[in-house]
């Protein structure tokens, strides 16, 4: 088992290690850079010429990359380019707005797909099955920003209840900050409780036809006891797999949900940072974002190699 | 009814909002801007989101601008010009002190100009120093400019952002945290998100009525309109939306104040091309041009159309829109005239402003109806100064405003992005800068508008329009922009 | 079969839809693409057009049609790509298992599947400025990644099967036995992936459009409508609801026609779901 973690671990870094490489020479190509956009048309040479020295945007691009890559291997983000304070300050800020808003889509969407896909498994074929399936089908072609323009045209145009968007911060309180999250979690959340909805489906499914389900059964235990004494429980655990991958995709891939509610986190801060050339704190986000999904997929497949030794082996 | 506990969560959590909101002290004012400052030092960088907050609220220049685009007495209360134009006496005023206690000297002023034209300086502006020769300060409310030539703006120049007058003590971390003379101070900044500045108690002149002011970051006109219906934002300075200015005006609780600002919208021509390089074709295609269409199409009706370089508020201004108007067939019979193929193609950038990448949209099917194929490339700020501005100019056309007061300077400028070069422009430039009475100024101005009038050199557009909306019970914003700015000194709740 | 299966024949007809609306918008739609007519701009449906006229006078059932022909366009070459990078690297992968070969192409998928895709197309239409391309190129690499593994899996299995081991042990050479025996056998597996990878590609290429870093103007894309009906949600909130139905339409469309199609070719795959 250590060694498999081992092996596992290995893959990580070397896998970041060439996403870093990949992002760093990627981002070489934008054209433009900081300098030139802090300081605008009218600028002198010699100006520019001054502040990309101090930003270090002259030395080649090796000597940045080791600086980079050798700063965060110590947890130094470095300072941004344009805004001239630490980056994770900056980070640390967004972040009070996407984690909420992934947690809060992660706990929308179980609270709605755990019951349909329950109800699914147990009304198999019958009409509370198919609308189900039909509903998770809907939920999944629908993409999240066109939902998201709907919620606002329903709850901000027309009945006023909230704001289109943006965000106030969490120092009033919880309130206005959920308020504010409510609706982007529920976008966000739309497709991914139609993937779980059937993942819990297919995975219940499974576990009722299992022997020990039926001998249940045959003893006469109600629905829900077996539903809740024993299906569900093993039930959960291929369930529960899916739910850790698609959390780091609830927080990655947020960037156009912020963008229909202009919510200030960290993917309104990539694209941002993109435009502004603030090529750090682009290097640094992605990197972040891509290590966050690697590793939660490490841990999954650590979690699955503690239950199932078989899956064990190193591949893909 | 598990299933519904999802749904009821939600609505418990909208039902709450009705409350919040709108609950507004009427003792601070908050404004949307679109763009989050990358710092708040307006001597230090170009962008005009930073002077949007802090000019002439936190920092102070000798001189200030007016809401009329006037020159005012700032920090000096008066000044004398000697020497046939070359030496400048400013008398500062009495009693000045920097939100950090520390007093305002002629010192201070010397500090900063100096600062500002330094090697390692960051000022984006330095050409409004470089008349400057040298800044004397031989007592501590006197500072005397020597200049090197006769400059007829020194005193607008001034006036500026990027003249303001800051305190050696924190020259240095003004970016984050700007001390200045100001009637405001500033107080905070949640990145993202908003900028707060408080009422200066010890300010020199009247105190403003307003004891907080709060710039709310919304970097989306939809999300602006949206957060002043709702009461997040008193007031948008700048609406980026004009299609809802109809219904802001329909409403009772708003007040809509159209002014203009000093944003020539040109369709710039590469004349590095040979095929634009031609009068006749960049004739055509101002002739294919509909003004009222764009102005009406992709800023619903906000903006007034122009035929050459110059601001149709300004004293100078001659209206040229019927040198080359509107006429496809004309604009088809010189093409054909200079030999130029249906389909030609030209590629269009297009930066990030509604005003380009709508009109941008329109302008490109105007262009075709007179046979050429354009390209748009809707490009960022970064490509469009290194592709456009800067490095191969690598475009046929872009659309652009040119946002800075009084710029027709430009067309006299060496390998300027767009190409033009003409000699007698240029000696008409160069006489305007020895000029300075006024109406002579004003005469030769008129014949320069007319010189890139008639050589089309771009295809001129339209000038931008600035639309407030802003809660009716707050007054004293200013209804144009001669520079980019949100003076709140006058602003107040009635 | 027919009742079994109606997934398929639903998602068929929805696919079906929307293939002939991209067919048919090469040669007609009620009005030019990119026809302006700024005096007519923001009406709401009318005989004269069907679904209203959008911010510059142009006819929205028009520029709908002429998305559905850009989301098929860059949906196909994305497919595309990804199959004529995923297909090769899948075999290797398959007939190398466990080897250098495979692991490369492992970790190559790992690294791919590291950067979430919208954030790697986001990067890619960032570095190289927007348009159809880009798009493109960022599910397409995003695909190679997704069909290599989809091919690696279903290749092994086929060849663990006693007939095809008999045709390697009569001596063929491994490209015939591929051709002829291995690529008949894994080709279910891959149209259903492809439809689905159609799908998200269709999703993808909004997704961005939206962001404005997808097609250019004036080419019409869904996306791009929607982005264009959110700044005029307080003037016209109309202008939000048709781009949308329509990628409803064609993502409900090919997701049916793939689970419908999987279930068909066979029902034991049903649990398999990859993205």
């Amino acid at each position: 088992m250590i060694g498999f973690a081992i092996r596992r671990l290995a893959a990580l870094v070397l896998t970041l290690l060439a996403a870093s490489i990949v992002v760093f020479l990627a981002l070489e190509l934008l054209p433009g850079d900081a300098a030139q956009l802090l300081l605008g048309t009218e600028v002198r040479p010699d100006t520019l010429a001054a502040l990309r020295s101090q930003l270090g945007l002259d030395r080649p691009a090796p000597v940045r990359y080791l600086e980079w890559i050798g700063g965060l291997a110590v947890g130094d983000l470095g300072i941004s380019q344009v805004y001239r304070v630490p980056i994770w300050e900056m980070v640390r800020d967004r972040l009070a707005v996407s984690l909420p808003l992934a947690v809060l889509a992660f706990v929308l969407s179980t609270l709605i797909a755990l019951p349909f896909g329950i109800a699914a498994a147990i009304r198999r074929g019958r009409v509370t099955d198919v609308l189900v399936m039909g509903f998770a089908q809907i939920g999944l072609a629908i993409p999240n920003f066109w939902f998201g323009i709907l919620l606002i045209l329903l709850f901000a145009v027309q009945l006023g209840w909230v704001g289109a968007g943006g965000f106030p911060g969490w120092q009033d309180g919880l309130r206005p900050g959920l308020q504010a999250l409510i609706l982007p979690a529920l976008a966000l959340a739309l497709s991914e409780a139609a993937i779980l909805s059937r993942m819990v489906r297919a995975s219940m499914l499974e576990t009722l036809g299992e022997d020990y389900v039926r001998t249940a059964r045959a003893k006469g235990l109600s629905t829900r006891r077996i539903v809740v004494g024993h299906a569900l429980g093993n039930a959960m655990i291929p369930i529960a797999t899916l739910m850790g991958l698609q959390f780091a995709f609830l927080v990655a891939g947020a960037v156009i949900v912020e963008n229909v509610f202009y919510l200030p986190g960290l993917g309104r801060l990539l694209l941002q940072a993109i435009f502004e050339r603030d090529l750090i704190l682009v290097r640094d986000l992605v990197l972040l974002l891509s290590g966050f999904v690697v590793l939660l997929s490490f841990l999954v497949d650590i979690a699955y190699g503690v239950i199932d030794p078989r899956l064990r082996r190193s591949g893909g | 009814m598990k299933k519904m506990f999802g749904a009821c969560l939600i609505g418990a959590a909208l039902g709450l909002t009705a409350l919040s909101g709108a609950a507004h002290a009427k003792t601070g004012a908050t404004l949307a801007i679109t763009l989050e400052p990358p710092h708040l030092d307006p001597t230090a960088g170009a962008p005009a989101a930073i002077d949007e907050i802090v000019y002439a609220n936190v920092f102070e220049g000798l001189t200030r601008i007016d809401s009329q685009g006037l020159v005012k007495p700032g920090l000096a209360e008066r000044w004398v010009i000697e020497n046939d134009g070359l030496t400048y006496r400013f008398i500062l005023r009495e009693g000045v002190t920097f939100h950090d206690g520390a007093t305002l000297e002629a010192s201070d002023v010397k500090f900063s100009f100096e600062r500002a034209v330094a090697e390692a300086s960051e000022n984006a502006q330095k050409g409004l120093f470089s008349a400057i020769d040298s800044v004397e300060a031989p007592d501590d409310r006197t500072v005397i400019l020597k200049l090197n030539r006769k400059e007829g703006l020194l005193l607008w120049n001034l006036g500026w952002g990027d003249a303001v007058i800051v305190d050696p003590a924190s020259a240095e971390t003004n970016k984050t945290n700007p001390v200045g003379t100001g009637p405001f101070k500033f107080e905070d900044w949640a990145r993202g998100d908003s900028i707060k500045l408080v009422r200066n108690p010890g300010y020199w002149g009247k105190a403003s009525s307003l004891e907080r002011v709060t710039f709310k970051v919304i970097d989306d006109a939809a999300a602006q309109v949206a957060a002043l219906l709702a009461g997040d934002v008193d007031a948008i300075p700048n609406i980026g939306a004009p299609e809802t200015v109809a219904q802001f005006e329909a409403d009772p609780r708003f007040a809509v104040l159209k002014g203009t600002t000093e944003g020539e919208t040109i369709l710039s021509m590469n004349h590095r091309r040979p095929l634009l390089q031609d009068v006749r074709v960049r004739k055509a295609i101002q002739h294919a041009i509909d003004r009222k269409a764009i102005v009406d199409g992709a800023m619903f009706g906000f903006g007034t159309p122009i035929g050459s370089h110059f601001a149709p508020h300004s004293p100078a201004y001659t209206d040229l829109t019927g040198v080359t108007p509107y006429d496809p067939a004309k604009a088809k019979a010189l093409l054909q005239e200079a030999g130029v193929a249906e389909g030609t193609k030209l590629v269009l950038k297009l930066p990030p402003p509604t005003y380009a990448r709508r009109g941008g949209e329109i302008v490109a099917a105007q262009l075709a109806e007179v046979g050429f194929e354009v390209e748009q490339i809707p490009v960022d700020w970064g490509q469009w100064v290194s592709e456009v501005f800067k490095g191969e100019h690598d475009f046929d056309l872009t659309i652009v405003s040119h946002t800075e007061p009084l710029d027709i300077g430009i067309y006299a400028r060496d390998e300027y992005y767009f190409g033009y070069e003409n000699p007698a422009f240029k000696e008409l430039m160069a006489k305007i800068d020895g000029v300075s009475d006024p109406a002579q100024r004003n005469t030769l101005y008129k014949e320069a508008q007319r010189i890139l009038a008639d050589d089309a050199v771009n295809g001129f557009l339209f000038q931008l329009a600035k639309v407030a909306v802003i809660r009716k019970e707050l007054k004293g914003l200013w209804t144009n922009a001669p520079i980019q700015a949100n003076d709140l000194t006058a602003a107040r709740w009635e | 079969m027919k009742a079994r299966v109606p997934q398929l024949w639903i998602g068929g007809a929805l696919t079906g839809v929307i293939l002939l609306a991209a067919i048919l918008s090469l040669f007609w739609t009620p009005y030019g693409i990119d026809q302006q007519s700024i005096a007519d701009r923001l009406q709401g449906p009318s005989a004269g057009h069907w679904l209203g006229t959008d911010m510059f006078g142009r006819d929205i059932l028009s520029r709908i049609l002429g998305g559905a022909g850009t989301a098929l366009t860059v949906g196909l070459a994305a497919i595309a790509l990804g199959l004529a990078g995923g297909l090769p690297l899948g075999l290797a992968a398959a007939m190398n298992r466990d080897g250098p070969a495979d692991m490369l192409i492992a970790r190559g998928a790992d690294l791919i599947f590291a950067f979430p895709a919208l954030l790697s197309a986001v990067l890619i239409a960032a570095v190289h400025g927007p348009g159809a391309i880009n798009v493109v190129v960022a599910v397409g690499i995003f695909n190679i990644a997704v069909f290599a593994r989809v091919v690696r899996g279903a290749a092994l299995s086929v060849m663990a099967r006693p007939f095809l081991r008999a045709a390697l042990a009569m001596g063929r050479p491994w490209p015939s036995v591929a051709v002829k025996h291995l690529l008949p056998n894994i080709a279910g597996v891959i149209a259903v992936q492809a439809t689905i990878q159609f799908a998200v590609a269709i999703l993808a290429e909004a997704g961005l459009s939206y962001l404005g870093l997808g097609v250019k103007p004036p080419n019409p894309s869904w996306g791009k409508m929607l982005a264009d009906a959110q700044t005029l949600l307080y003037v016209d909130p109309r202008q939000a609801i048709f781009p949308g139905l329509a990628i409803l339409w064609a993502v409900l469309g090919l997701n049916l026609l793939g689970d419908g199609l999987r279930d068909f070719l066979d029902p034991r795959l049903r649990k398999i779901r990859a993205v």
